[in-house]
């Protein structure tokens, strides 16, 4: 009804809001656009190009797609996401949410509380407890597999690492499709129930229906953060001789390793650009659901984003 | 005393909530404002409080204009619709938060919380957060908040819409009871006309940002002076039907009604609007002249007397055999016992002493003099 | 007997539902066993086995010269952090939330895009060179200050949500009692909103204490490290890794995320990353 409740007036909103859009114009905006000026550069972190760097136009954009390195880094980033996000993630998420939906007691709260737990803990505490289980000499796996000896991060480390980031973010998918499967209402479910229909034939009439939104809420989020995700650098490093080097560990080899910041900065603005797309697919999902309907509130589901 | 000169509220959009508003209010009355949803009620109090400022027009209280002084400053105080109780404080804090702002020490603001809270019978509630309290205890608390700091004027929106229907009539009468005792003026907005003419010294009814009328509890009642008063006020609506002026008399809905002296100079054939309560219509099983020959058509109980509802023709005096095209409805209250049967023949005797008659929506009829009340 | 072979039916449903559940728990649970079994285990391995109850490999926290300082800078970073985070996005987002600015909606969800386009990955090179001519290199509040940037968006728009979902009769009933705008926010907004910012405020915590990317390339000196850059270093910089070390500083850089998520969940109910409200 009225537009200033609280008389802060205009001078007072600004004066309110400008500290956070400074820090966020100094710390997020104006890098993003720094990325772009500085891959037209061939800026390196030592040597005579720091000193004087030197705009080289499109060159490093074009080396870069043409580099195999550069593809294959992002074919393993393509297995990554589909392997782990896709796959992983979003089936065993759906498939877990679907089976303890009904379940009221430990069982459930067991299975939950284990799924959380490997998604709550720091990073670089999971990424030596995968290191510690695919271990070639004295890994639980290989113990218990009875296969020792057997080099898992060596032999099969895209393989590896699908399964790591699987364990290791399942918990959204789960009860992202939790909370969406609460929001189917019973009524529903024993309407397709009363007129015959089996656990599969309710699944695909009367709840995937409903809860499509999220479903494609939960692909594109989930595909963003594994694309951007930074843990294989932990486990793997991206070897062995590259086999595991997603695009987020090029980036970090190349340019901050090695220090070729320019080559570096043209490729974070390929991820950059990757990015926007799945961005943008998921703010016009948003936008043409609007804030009523089955899309979970961006804020809620973005707040894993910056991780 | 408020006086108001030329209000005008605009909403960006264009939208006139007021409209070239004047009213004054007299110290110690108690006043309300009344009208449908959207007809401005509510951004007039809110402009005397200060939390809209009015695009055009002067705001004075007490003889001090107020319109560009912030709200805090106006020495009003505000009940809320919803009370606005801040359910992180406890009732001695909401009720002493007024206090708090005008640093008044800690110690006397609590003793003058526990005051007010005691008259208002909250005393036991002190330490309870507004989420642990009824709706009605909610309601007094936010009146003790209003009260401690003693301000020229009360505010109240809607003050009584978010009680149940029975707590209503009691919180009703607490409310004229507590006004009269403290004797500070007092406005307060309702769509409720039966709370309006309850409480109120005097009415202002409001449409579309301007006040069609303000007056008595009485006078707007007995006298609307226009047809739209006329149908908002009283709590079953007033026949209002269209006529003419015909041969020296009235001709409504079939029916030839003695023509009221007021109305002595209309030409020959003029529209009217001839209005009347229900509660000032008599039935009689025979034809009887001046009244409405009709069949009734409903019957609504209301406890002690009933709602009976009469299809009346558009031109001959016979009832008529069903709704015919044209034909109009009448409404008489008739007390217990006294009810027809339905479909049944009857003929509607309105009390012409109590009949209104406009013409232009201008009321022309003048109030009924103490003898014939 | 078709009542029977439903029977039946039933019973192989069961029995493949709890056979589904037993290796979803073995799964999530099998890497994890390790931190429950070696920090006490006298003699620790990398693979899992029944421990020889000891708590001595804490005493190994102790003696690195790092491990102990690096809890204190990830208290610092973390808390650092949660605080610039709930008061900037607090004091936005109640002025987004009451005061009508043309194209706010707009501002919004570009902020909400870019924060979660520009992440850590797409931006290490620009954040460092950045970091680097601000000598923000191997600070605290470089850190800070790049985290918060990141989080901030995300931070405005839950609040606001929080404070567009209370009635605005609060503030206009303070304000009529003559409170200023200052005195509105700490009496009325503020409290008002408080499960929002402590739902801010561990979110924040959670993620400048389990990040890594940003710290490992903001800060170099270990002195100023946080635990999750010592922690890679004890198992990647040169030979056999302290297992006792390894293992005991691990379960307790764990610690305070569980117990915070534990706390969280059990006051408010939130079942989301610390983001979701109700």
């Amino acid at each position: 009804m009225t537009s200033d409740p609280s008389g802060l007036g205009r001078g007072g909103a600004a004066a309110l809001v400008l500290p956070a859009l400074v820090l966020i114009g100094v710390f997020l905006v104006f890098p993003a656009l720094w990325t772009i000026y500085l891959g037209l550069t061939d800026y390196r972190l030592t040597g005579l190009a720091a000193a004087d760097p030197q705009v080289v136009g499109p060159a490093n954009y074009l080396d870069a797609l043409g580099d195999e390195r550069f593809l294959g880094s992002t074919w393993l980033s393509v297995q990554y996401v589909l392997g782990s996000a896709v796959i992983g993630q979003a089936c065993l998420g759906f498939a877990i949410a679907w089976l303890v939906r009904d379940r009221r007691g430990p069982l459930r709260r067991v299975v939950e509380g284990v799924v959380l737990l490997s998604w709550i803990l720091p990073g670089s505490v999971v990424a030596y407890l995968w290191i510690a289980l695919l271990d070639r000499d004295g890994g639980t796996l290989n113990a218990l597999l009875n296969t020792p000896g057997a080099a898992w991060l060596l032999d099969h480390p895209m393989l590896s690492l699908v399964v790591f980031n699987t364990w290791r973010g399942t918990a959204f998918s789960m009860m992202l499709y939790a909370a969406a499967l609460e929001s189917v209402p019973p009524s529903h479910l024993e309407t397709a129930r009363l007129a015959g229909a089996s656990a599969f034939q309710q699944l695909r009439d009367v709840v995937l229906p409903r809860i499509r939104g999220h479903v494609l809420t939960n692909l594109l989020l989930i595909s963003l953060w594994t694309f951007n995700d930074f843990t294989p650098f932990l486990i793997t490093a991206g070897g062995p001789e590259g086999a595991s080097e997603t695009l987020p560990v090029y980036v970090y080899i190349v340019a901050l390793r090695d220090g070729e910041l320019g080559v570096g900065a043209a490729v974070s603005f390929l991820i950059l650009a990757v990015n926007l797309v799945f961005a943008l697919v998921y703010l016009r999902l948003l936008r043409a659901r609007g804030r009523d309907a089955d899309v979970p509130a961006p804020a809620r589901a973005a707040t894993r984003t910056a991780a | 005393m408020i006086s108001l000169h030329g209000l005008t509220k605009e909403f960006p959009g264009g939208v006139r909530a007021i409209d070239a508003l004047d009213l004054e209010i007299a110290d110690g009355e108690f006043f309300a404002l009344l009208g449908p949803s959207g007809c401005g009620k509510t951004t007039l109090l809110r402009t005397i409080a200060g939390l809209e400022t009015p695009t055009r027009g002067r705001v004075a209280i007490g003889g001090v204009d107020v319109t560009a002084t912030p709200p805090g400053r106006r020495d009003v105080a505000m009940v809320f619709q919803d009370y606005a109780l801040f359910p992180h404080m406890d009732v001695t804090d909401n009720i002493a938060y007024p206090l708090r702002i005008r640093k008044v020490p800690r110690a006397e603001r609590r003793a003058r919380a526990a005051e007010t809270a005691a008259r208002l019978s909250l005393a036991e509630l002190l330490a309870r957060r507004p989420g642990q309290l009824s709706g009605g205890q909610q309601q007094r608390v936010a009146l003790a908040r209003a009260i401690a700091c003693h301000p020229r004027a009360f505010l109240f929106d809607e003050p009584l819409s978010n009680l149940d229907a029975r707590l209503r009539l009691e919180a009703r009468t607490f409310l004229k009871r507590l006004q009269r005792d403290l004797a500070v003026t007092t406005v307060f907005v309702t769509h409720d006309q039966g709370e309006a003419l309850a409480l109120a010294d005097r009415v202002a009814v409001m449409s579309g940002g301007r006040i069609m009328q303000v007056g008595t509890p009485a006078e707007v009642f007995q006298r609307p002076a226009s047809t739209f008063v006329a149908s908002f006020i009283g709590s079953t609506p007033m026949n209002l039907l269209p006529g003419e002026v015909r041969g020296g008399g009235l001709r409504v809905a079939g029916a030839r009604l003695p023509l009221p002296q007021e109305a002595a100079g209309l030409p020959e054939g003029a529209g009217v609007v001839y209005g009347v309560r229900p509660e000032y219509v008599d039935l009689s099983p025979a034809p009887r002249p001046g009244a409405f020959a009709g069949r009734v058509a409903v019957l609504e109980n209301l406890g002690t007397a009933h709602l009976v509802t009469l299809e009346v023709p558009a031109e001959d005096g016979e009832p008529p055999a069903g709704s015919e095209p044209g034909g109009a409805t009448v409404q008489a209250v008739v007390p217990e016992g006294g009810e027809p049967a339905l479909g049944e023949a009857v003929w509607a005797a309105p009390r012409h002493e109590r009949a209104l008659v406009y013409h232009d929506d201008v009321l022309l009829t003048r109030a009924p003099d103490r003898a014939a009340r | 007997m078709s009542g029977g072979r439903a029977h039946a039916g039933h019973m192989v449903r069961r029995i493949g539902v709890f056979a589904f559940f037993s290796v979803v728990l073995a799964f999530f649970s099998l890497p994890m066993l390790w931190l429950a079994t070696a920090p006490f285990d006298a003699n620790p391995s990398i693979t899992v086995s029944v421990p020889e109850f000891t708590l001595a490999n804490f005493r190994a926290i102790l003696d690195n010269p790092y491990a102990l300082g690096s809890l204190g800078n990830s208290v610092l970073q973390a808390g650092g952090a949660a605080l610039v985070v709930v008061t900037l996005a607090a004091t936005a987002a109640y002025a987004l939330s009451r005061v009508r600015v043309p194209g706010r909606d707009a501002l919004l969800y570009v902020l909400l895009l870019l924060s979660s386009i520009v992440t850590g990955t797409a931006a290490m090179v620009p954040i460092f060179e950045l970091a680097t001519r601000l000598n923000l290199i191997d600070t605290h509040l470089g850190v800070i200050l790049t985290v918060s940037g990141g989080l901030l968006p995300a931070a405005i728009f839950i609040l606001k949500d929080f404070m567009d979902a209370t009635p605005t009769s609060y503030e206009e009933s303070a304000r009529v009692f003559g409170a200023g705008p200052v005195q509105i926010l700490l009496h009325v907004a503020v409290p008002l909103v408080r499960p929002g910012l402590a739902t801010i405020a561990v979110w924040a915590v959670a993620n400048v204490w389990g990040g890594f990317l940003l710290q490992f390339i903001l800060i170099r000196d270990p002195q100023r490290a946080p635990g999750s850059v010592v922690l890679y270093t004890l198992y990647t910089e040169g030979g056999q890794p302290d297992l006792s070390l390894l293992s005991a500083f691990s379960l307790l850089y764990s610690l305070p995320v569980v117990l915070m998520y534990l706390f969280v969940s059990t006051r408010y109910g939130f079942r989301f990353h610390g983001g979701i409200k109700r």
